[in-house]
């Protein structure tokens, strides 16, 4: 079953000190960026869990993306580098075991950067858009 | 450390050991014995034993391991106040509870690791069907086969690691030996006046005999990784792999790095309200159930798998015989790899994801 006309769904957990309000930032500047991508406000990056993503690509999302703040402007001192490594550890694992890695995103976005989160999503939505639907979120038989 | 041999009598290799933990039992600076126990059934247990005369059914070396003795020294060691227990662990073991220290589960407190070379193990069911002997052949050269109409458990043919490594405090170094001889032991000092031990050298062919073993198990275990890792790319991959799984989480109780009491996926979270499971099934064309089966594992293996040891203890409580051990030691290889990390080799490398560096994987997120 897949989309007529395909439009990637994104989830993006944002980070409350920065990415979210950049993004917040972005939507008051009247920046441009495809309606995508559905935003979950999180106090850290660095309190994603690798299911929060996981859960979203098994049961529908085409992509997830995961917005925190520059290395060294953690409102928390270290969540961001911790984020880090979990990234490298989901990205690792995704790869290994044979999914599509490539659906999940981090990227540093500051609370001034609104226009870099307007770029980053219009960037991610047309890179889910060249991947196509997620498998997962069609095949039955996994989820 | 000295290289001591515990003599070898008629009565054999059991009781040789036995004797030997008896007399481990007899300081004043150990309270209790973690061994493995023969049962009067046939069974093999371990088992924390304070009385000298359950310690003559002491089975260190018995070939099989029916959980990991890991867990359960954690529930031994994890607070205070804790007696001073020597425990007999094989490498795989002793590795998982290197892990589950630094995971903060367990304590090198007051433990004293009597660490033993491991010659393979065989399933649970094999092993209570014949009983099988528990000295295979070719422990002297390091060529092992197992005895004959069985395998040792799939981990087990892969294990690369089968010597006690770092954390072991004495060690009893089977490989090489001509054990009716006697049973080598590298002890510290204050145990080399153990009242059972004679003087000692390390077997002549003992570096021969690792070596051996260790080509052969690691051949093995890189021919299992490319097989596991051309499924896990191949059609359906891990969801083909685990196509069968019904979703009863014995690998995740029986793992010991997964130390959490209650796993997030036994909670309730993953009940959806019913019309949840109807717009899911609508989508889809049908729903998997029960649900989330994927999801746990692939969680599982980001919780864990960068502390997988290849104890294999999921293989074997796995009802629908999938490779999940195959699975996470593959996927734990390349995790592993990413952040050179060795899971069980040192308590003071600290785990990959409670530590970081501010200078590393700079380009990511910088996009
Ligand atoms: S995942 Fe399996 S092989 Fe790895 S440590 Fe856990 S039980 Fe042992
Ligand atoms: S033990 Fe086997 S059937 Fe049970 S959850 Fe694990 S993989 Fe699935
Ligand atoms: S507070 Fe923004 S990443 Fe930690």
């Amino acid at each position: 079953m897949t989309d007529p006309i395909f439009e990637p769904r994104i989830v993006a957990y944002l980070c409350n000190w920065c990415t979210y309000t950049g993004a917040d930032l972005a939507g008051t500047s009247r920046l441009q960026y495809p309606p995508n991508v559905r935003i979950i406000r999180l106090m850290c990056s660095g309190s994603v869990d690798p299911m929060y993503v996981l859960q979203p690509l098994l049961h529908g999302a085409d992509g997830v993306l995961i917005g925190g703040c520059h290395p060294g402007d953690c409102h928390y001192q270290e969540g961001n580098y911790k984020a880090r490594r979990r990234y490298i550890n989901l990205k690792t694992i995704l790869e290994s075991a044979g999914f599509e890695d490539e659906r999940v995103w981090l990227r540093w976005i500051s609370a001034s950067e609104g226009a870099r989160f307007a770029e980053t999503v219009a960037e991610m939505t047309e890179a889910i858009r060249a991947l196509g639907p997620n498998p997962l979120k069609v095949a039955w038989e996994v989820g | 450390m000295t290289k001591k041999l515990i003599p070898v009598q008629e009565a054999g290799v059991q009781a040789a050991l036995a004797a030997f933990l008896q007399a481990v039992l007899t300081r004043d600076d150990i309270d209790m014995i973690f061994t493995p126990v023969r049962m009067r059934s046939g069974a093999v247990t371990h088992a924390l034993v304070a009385d000298p005369g359950i310690l003559a059914q002491a089975d260190p070396l018995a070939p099989v391991l029916p959980v990991n003795g890991a867990a359960q020294m954690a529930r031994l060691t994890v607070r205070e106040p804790r007696k001073r227990i020597a425990a007999v662990l094989r490498p795989c073991e002793l590795r998982a509870f290197v892990e589950l220290v630094k995971l903060k589960q367990a304590s090198f407190e007051g433990v004293t690791v009597i660490g033993i070379d491991c010659l393979g193990t065989y399933p649970v069911p094999d092993f209570m069907a014949d009983h099988i002997e528990a000295i295979p052949q070719g422990v002297e050269t390091g060529a092992i086969k197992p005895a004959t109409g069985y395998r040792f458990r799939d981990a087990c043919q892969m294990c690369e690691q089968p010597v006690p490594g770092a954390g072991a405090d004495i060690k009893i170094e089977l490989l090489g030996a001509d054990l009716r001889a006697g049973v080598p032991v590298d002890v510290p000092e204050v145990f080399a006046d153990l009242p059972v031990l004679r003087d000692g050298a390390e077997a002549p062919g003992r570096a021969a005999a690792v070596e051996r073993l260790v080509a052969a198990r690691t051949a093995r275990r890189d021919a299992d990784f490319a097989e596991t890792r051309e499924q896990l790319r191949s059609g359906g991959g891990m969801g083909d792999i685990f196509a069968a799984c019904i979703h009863c989480m014995n690998c995740q109780q029986v793992c010991p790095i997964c130390y959490c009491k209650v796993c997030v996926f036994r909670g309730q979270i993953f009940d959806y309200p019913p019309e949840k499971y109807a717009a899911w099934a609508g989508r889809k064309g049908a729903l998997r159930m029960p649900t989330d089966t994927l999801l746990f594992h692939l969680t599982r293996l980001n919780h864990m798998a960068v502390s997988c040891v290849g104890c294999g203890m999921c293989t074997e409580a796995c009802p629908s015989a999938l490779p999940v051990g195959q699975v996470f030691r593959a996927v734990g290889a390349d995790v592993q790899a990413a952040f050179e990390y060795l899971p069980g080799q040192s308590v003071d490398e600290p785990l990959p994801l409670v530590t970081f560096k501010e200078n590393e994987w700079n380009e990511v997120g910088e996009e």
